[in-house]
């Protein structure tokens, strides 16, 4: 089931006039900033189907720059976001493009600053829900609408069971988990979707495991 | 993951074997689901519903969007039925103005509740806020309406869609209003069943409804196709009261809903490339708001 709470449907609270295509787009962007754990200097999106043909019109684009400046769907602040990423010295480019994809209603992040780059495909699937498809280059499906925690791995026996006795040692349940590597061998994804909030502490003591690369939480 | 109700068919059994509200049902559902208390729930419902007044009252004052192509209908529509003299009665033309409020501020880029989308989110609102004034409800009853509304539009969101781009227009202020019209009939006194029947109906008259918004702007149709959204859940809730039922199984509308949305041509699945967007007029419109280079890519 796609939609598990009555509040997907009566609800979100959010600036119009789209909830597929604003305010969606602006989770798409909120939840690429909370992966990427800051805010970008740059951005390039690329927009697909229906997203391509229509993004002007229902504000799909400041929506995503909104959501890249940390806004979420009922902050007033979405309808200045372009200013206030001139002010926040963040650049950004739009690429409509006429390739076909599962959903219509998809969107593609590039961003980095100095430090990194992440890319991000993010799919807005109705009524403001998101799914993220694709991270990195690793498959993936995130909802975006529960706390989740990811963690990059070396691809080793055992390193999954660490990190779940490290959540059960918490008192931590795991809602919906799923593991997806590049190659045998080499590094791979850990999805992690959970019931309760994630303290900054569980983060680190997931981190200073063996294999572990990086880990990062969404906060619900 | 475990839910007491999948489609409107065990919905209604449930309800009428468990002598519950469908309300009722969507509220547990909501704790077993979430494991939030029901306090917790009723709360955010409670501040969704004043999303929604805010809206309506907002718009009713009177805004018109950035493009200019919509805004100033509900006031109107208030002004002439305050003189008393509308054909299809006040309550009807009250719940038509307060679903046009509400897509008013939408399109002006103000705050609303999605209900089940921004598109659609006029018909639940202004329905409950016209009802209000003939049933008198109590707050609890108001936030109880936007659960029944939910309980179907959970079962149409899994089963087949709520997004105009995936499904068109039925989707959307189909769903909507067939949500509206379930709610009504238990705000009214009504069954489970007439609940469901009431439902069916309305989509069944919103089947084969396309998304072809002029310009891409949630606006032109939208904002009227609320207006008749709401219009359309408030007869057919009266039809259902009435004793009225659907030959098809509710269940089985919503089916037809989903698989008229998969072979609509995408051209009418909120492109903007066809229908009213790709009228003369439509197109004139879409260039004089992004200019010729936008309308060419279309």
């Amino acid at each position: 089931m796609k939609f598990k709470s009555v509040f997907d449907i009566i609800g979100p609270v959010m600036i119009g006039p789209s909830s597929s295509h604003t305010a969606g787009a602006a989770r798409i962007g909120l939840v690429t900033r909370e992966l990427f754990g800051r805010q970008p200097k740059w951005a390039k999106v690329y927009l697909y189907g229906s997203f391509a043909e229509t993004y002007k019109g229902h504000g799909t684009d400041i929506a995503i720059i909104g959501g890249l400046l940390g806004f979420d769907t009922f902050d007033e602040r979405i309808k200045t976001s372009f200013e206030l990423a001139k002010e926040a010295s963040m650049t950004y480019e739009f690429i409509p493009e006429n390739g076909h994809t599962e959903h219509p209603n998809t969107a593609r992040l590039v961003i980095g600053d100095d430090a990194g780059e992440m890319e991000l495909i993010g799919v807005s699937i109705g009524g403001g829900k998101i799914e993220i498809s694709e991270l990195n280059g690793f498959p993936l499906r995130l909802s975006g609408n529960h706390s989740a925690i990811l963690v990059v791995h070396d691809d080793m026996p055992g390193s999954i069971a660490k990190v779940a006795t490290c959540l059960a040692e918490q008192n931590i349940n795991i809602g919906h988990m799923e593991v997806s590597r590049k190659e045998q061998g080499q590094m791979a994804l850990m999805v992690i979707e959970v019931d309760q909030p994630i303290e900054d502490q569980v983060i680190k003591e997931i981190a200073m495991l063996p294999y572990i690369t990086q880990v990062t939480k969404i906060a619900d | 993951m475990k839910v007491l109700f999948r489609n409107v068919k065990e919905l209604v059994e449930l309800a009428s074997t468990e002598n519950k509200l469908i309300s009722e049902l969507m509220i547990e559902q909501e704790m077993l689901v979430t494991r939030r208390t029901r306090e917790d729930i009723m709360n955010q419902m409670d501040r969704n519903l004043t999303v929604m007044e805010q809206a309506v009252e907002k718009g009713l004052k009177g805004v018109h969007s950035t493009s200019g192509l919509t805004g100033g209908d509900a006031v109107l529509l208030q002004d002439y039925m305050k003189k008393g003299n509308t054909l299809s009665g006040n309550l009807l033309i009250d719940a038509v103005s307060k679903a046009v409020a509400t897509n008013e501020v939408n399109a002006a880029m103000g705050t609303i509740c999605a209900t089940p989308t921004a598109g659609s989110a006029g018909v639940v609102p202004g329905t409950l806020f016209a009802v209000q004034n003939q049933l008198h409800p109590t707050r609890e009853q108001m936030i109880r309406y936007l659960f029944t509304s939910g309980a179907f539009g959970f079962v149409v969101a899994n089963n087949a869609s709520i997004s105009g781009a995936a499904g068109g227009c039925q989707a959307e202020v189909g769903s909507a209003a067939a949500m509206a019209a379930a709610a009504i009939v238990e705000m009214a006194g009504g069954t489970p069943q007439q609940s469901s029947e009431a439902f069916a109906i309305t989509m069944k008259n919103m089947l084969g409804l396309v998304c072809d918004p002029v310009a891409g702007l949630v606006e032109v149709p939208c904002v009227k196709r609320n207006a008749m959204g709401a219009a359309n859940a408030l007869v057919a809730a009266d039809m259902a009261l009435a004793g009225v039922t659907s030959r098809i199984p509710c269940d089985e509308v919503i089916d037809a809903m989903f698989k008229i949305g998969q072979s609509m041509p995408t051209a009418l699945k909120e492109t903007a490339q066809g229908g009213l967007a790709a009228t003369p007029t439509g197109r004139a419109l879409a260039e004089r708001i992004f200019g010729a280079d936008f309308v060419k890519g279309v």
